[in-house]
């Protein structure tokens, strides 16, 4: 029971991320690129985004505090980043880094900044939600098969979650809107 | 699960591609794939992708390393994928040196999808232009790249086994810079160049090696071409560029050799761009490509041939202007399937060549898929020269006196002379077309020079195949059109023309390094084993001669030659002599293009204009049969050093004003319309 209704809650939050926006097309392709080879590849995937793409943020962030702006430099440098955001599919992202490359070529200074905080912004909400969907996706596979075999542990995540003593009990509690989840999760 | 059935699919799919061409059954499984992304992320993905593809991945963050990796490993790899943007060098910059240093096919990729920067993909010679994120579905068809680019290097020779593969795709690559190397000598000094060459003549042997001590870094390419640029492509003269570039210690040389490969690599840019416009018209082709790439039909262009797409990037590089602007039209997409269609054929051909080898005559018919008059004449005038003379004579006769007395003229007037009187009405029609070919062979240079020259010029062809092929196409129907038109009574079979142009080029390019002479002995041979004798004096002459005469002696000789050589080239290596049929093939194209310019130095304007309209085409061709007609005119051409290198140096501005003022093509393409 609990393990379908996890599959279910996962299969939820998955859904919801796609039609909220959050993700796009391009995220299935990385799920179909998993296979027993990589069996994590997109939660690795999405992981080396998110440590490799802080370098870019801040980046831009100091290209953005020079008084004359260099809009070439900041459409290079968000260029980059919009690169590394449309290939795993983060599609709310993209489309501010589109927006903010824009007005790099209208030279608008305020847009770029304004349209920076909604990319921060963006970043900052699919992070969250992209590691609560991982969570549980790996305390389905946890509670459900892996963890009697222990196979499944490969994943400093999951093993946390069960030091955390929130194997099966929090999935009880995790049944609850998964926006709602970051924070059962985290107790 | 799906990704494995596919994929399964997709080497059933291949095994059978290969199956035709002698390949393995895996074939898809296995390409050796070069990723070059700055980005962590995204090379994590494209390398998980192509693993999936069953592709061999290597991955390498820096453009530079990149470039190391593939200096070091010639032959290591079948494909590259680069990333546009990248902080230590720019895609288009790898993408440049991957063109001018191995003949690799390049795929492009990047999240910008604007227009302006697919298109400076494909002019800078990408096979192909994929806007991130990259699907894995688009990487799955990217063998086709490779396949594509070594069925014209091979076609004819052998379509021996998978495992040699490799191989050809090694040899090409070195065969180009050898040539390219070879041109340089030819042109402008080939003493010296031998001097220097020797070096390069060793690798010949091994065909390893494509640069003997200078390095050519990014940075130093850059100032290279920006030195070029200065000077005018067409006047850019290595003591100039050495100048001006003010590196120390590099050498005049050094310089030449690698001017030699940049030209040869605008070449086979905007020869390919001819290609498609000879079908319509000169300009017809850049539209077509730009077509294409306007539409982003970037797998139309691939389809038409690696090459549309290259000599677009190149038109678009190569002068920059070029780029022509020609938006995309719906016309240019015709044109390449027809190119296509034509290619085929020419691959036909090519077999039949190769089969022919074995009868030159024969073979030099099937080759050009032209009237097997000229071929005949051609090897009549090669065997009669049974003296060297005669034989330059005969040569140029055949070819540069038919092609209209300006080749000859480069060439030898005697025999020129004779040759108008025998075949002036086929000749005229050879002739416009060889002598667009010796522009064309100019900037193609020296890939024939010597037998081992030959075989340079078989990697340039290599380069050029595809292109070549599909200009071979373009050829004959824009010839077909124009002949028409034309005056000439030869009308001659576009194929005529065409042919011509074939050897012209080769000829050329042999004549260019004074080894184009003994290329000539091959093939000769080939024609003819008694021939060789003849051969052999007739390199001798050509040496003799300045660097234009021979070349005209060459460039007749070429035709035949090319073929012979190609046979020749086969012993060494089937490839080479595929190589050099294409090459010749796609010279032939430029040739086209250039022949109306060449005729013209005199008459290039009319010529083009020929081209381009109907009428004018008539007019031009009048003034061709005049020409011809004209024996006493030949001797004066001789004497027209000037002329010759006028001509050389129209080929390139004609090139450039198709290119770049899409001049010609513009007027073509308006008058089919």
């Amino acid at each position: 029971m609990e393990r379908n209704q996890l599959h279910r809650q996962v299969a939820n939050m998955r859904k919801s991320l796609f039609d909220q926006g959050f993700l796009d097309e391009q995220f299935i392709q990385l799920e179909e690129l998993q296979d027993d080879a990589n069996p994590n590849f997109v939660e690795e995937v999405v992981t080396l985004y998110y440590r490799d793409s802080t370098r870019l943020i801040l980046n831009i962030e100091q290209a953005l505090e020079k008084s004359p702006l260099d809009f070439t430099k900041l459409d290079s440098l968000m260029h980059q980043f919009k690169g590394s955001s449309s290939s795993i599919g983060a599609k709310k992202v993209k489309l501010e880094c589109t927006q903010f490359k824009e007005y790099c070529k209208a030279a608008n200074g305020e847009g770029c900044k304004r349209t920076f905080q909604q990319v921060k912004k963006e970043y900052g909400t699919l992070k969250k939600k992209i590691e609560v969907y991982f969570q549980v996706d790996g305390r389905r596979w946890l509670g459900g098969v892996a963890i009697s075999g222990g196979i499944a542990l490969r994943q400093w995540r999951r093993i946390n979650i069960r030091r955390d003593g929130t194997g099966k009990g929090a999935s009880s509690r995790s049944g609850v809107d998964w926006t709602g989840g970051i924070e059962v999760v985290r107790i | 699960m799906k990704l494995g059935g596919e994929q399964m699919s997709m080497a059933s799919s291949s095994v059978s591609l290969k199956s035709g061409d002698g390949l393995a059954d895996v074939f898809p499984a296995g390409l050796r794939v070069l990723v070059v992304d700055d980005d962590p992320t995204c090379l994590m993905i494209l390398e998980k992708m192509l693993r999936n593809c069953l592709y061999e991945v290597t991955k390498c963050n820096r453009a530079e390393v990149a470039l190391l990796l593939l200096r070091e490993n010639k032959n290591g790899f079948d494909i590259v994928i680069s990333d546009v943007h990248m902080p230590d060098m720019d895609g288009f910059k790898l993408l440049e040196h991957i063109g001018l240093e191995m003949d690799l096919p390049v795929i492009m990729m990047s999240a910008d999808d604007s227009k302006n920067v697919v298109m400076k993909g494909v002019t800078h010679g990408a096979c192909d232009y994929l806007i991130k994120p990259v699907r894995i579905e688009a990487l799955r068809n990217i063998w086709q790249h490779v396949v594509r680019k070594r069925k014209h290097e091979w076609k004819d020779f052998e379509q021996s086994g998978s495992v040699e593969d490799g191989e050809r795709q090694q040899k090409p690559p070195e065969d180009a810079d050898y040539s390219s190397s070879a041109n340089e000598g030819n042109w402008r000094s080939a003493k010296r160049r031998k001097d220097e060459e020797d070096e390069v003549e060793d690798r010949d042997d091994t065909s390893s090696l494509k640069k003997p001590r200078v390095v050519w870094s990014v940075e130093l390419h850059q100032q290279f071409v920006a030195a070029v640029n200065q000077l005018g492509i067409d006047k850019a003269v290595p003591k100039k560029i050495l100048e001006l570039m003010n590196v120390p210690g590099l050498t005049r040389e050094n310089v030449a050799s690698h001017l030699q490969k940049y030209r040869l690599y605008l070449r086979r840019l905007s020869g390919s761009g001819h290609q498609g416009g000879l079908n319509n018209s000169f300009m017809g082709n850049p539209e077509a490509a730009f077509g294409s790439l306007n539409g982003l039909d970037l797998q139309a262009l691939a389809a038409a041939g690696q090459l549309p797409a290259h000599s677009l990037a190149t038109l678009q590089a190569a002068t920059l202007g070029r780029s022509t602007n020609k938006s995309a039209i719906s016309m240019p997409l015709a044109d390449q399937r027809n190119v296509f269609s034509f290619e085929t054929p020419k691959l036909r051909f090519g077999d039949g060549q190769q089969q022919q080898l074995n009868n030159s005559a024969k073979q030099v018919n099937l080759l050009h898929g032209i009237p097997t008059n000229m071929d005949s004449k051609q090897l009549a005038n090669l065997h009669q020269s049974g003296q060297p003379f005669a034989g330059m004579n005969m040569q140029v006769n055949s070819h540069g006196g038919q092609s209209s007395s300006i080749l000859m003229p480069m060439g030898q007037p005697p025999s020129r002379s004779q040759i108008v009187n025998e075949s002036n009405g086929n000749q005229v029609s050879r002739l416009l077309s060889s002598a667009g070919q010796p522009m064309l062979s100019n900037g193609i240079g020296g890939g024939i020079l010597t037998r081992s020259g030959v075989v340079d010029n078989v990697r340039g062809a290599a380069y050029h195949p595809v292109s070549q092929g599909s200009s071979m196409v373009d050829f004959s129907l824009s010839h077909s059109a124009d002949l028409p038109y034309n005056s000439f009574p030869l009308g001659n079979n576009s194929g005529m023309s065409i042919l011509t142009s074939k050897g012209v080029l080769h000829q050329e390019e042999a004549n260019m390094e004074m080894k184009g002479s003994r290329g000539l002995v091959p093939s000769y041979d080939i024609f003819n084993e008694l021939h060789q004798p003849k051969s052999q004096d007739w390199g001798l002459q050509n040496v003799g001669l300045t660097f234009d005469i021979s070349q005209q002696a060459n460039i007749h000789g070429t035709l035949d030659v090319p073929q012979s050589v190609l046979v020749q080239q086969g012993y060494s290596s089937s490839q080479k002599t595929m190589l050099n049929r294409n090459s010749s093939i796609g010279k032939t194209m430029f040739s086209a293009g250039e022949e109306s310019g060449h005729l013209n130095t005199s008459n290039i304007g009319q010529q083009l204009h020929s081209f381009m309209a109907d009428n004018s085409q008539r007019v031009k061709t009048e003034t061709h049969t005049d020409a011809t007609g004209q024996n006493g005119l030949y001797s004066e051409q001789f004497g027209q050093d000037d002329i010759i290198s006028a001509l050389f140096k129209q080929q390139e501005d004609i090139r450039q004003a198709e290119n770049e003022f899409g001049f010609d093509g513009y007027h073509l393409d308006n008058l089919p319309a």
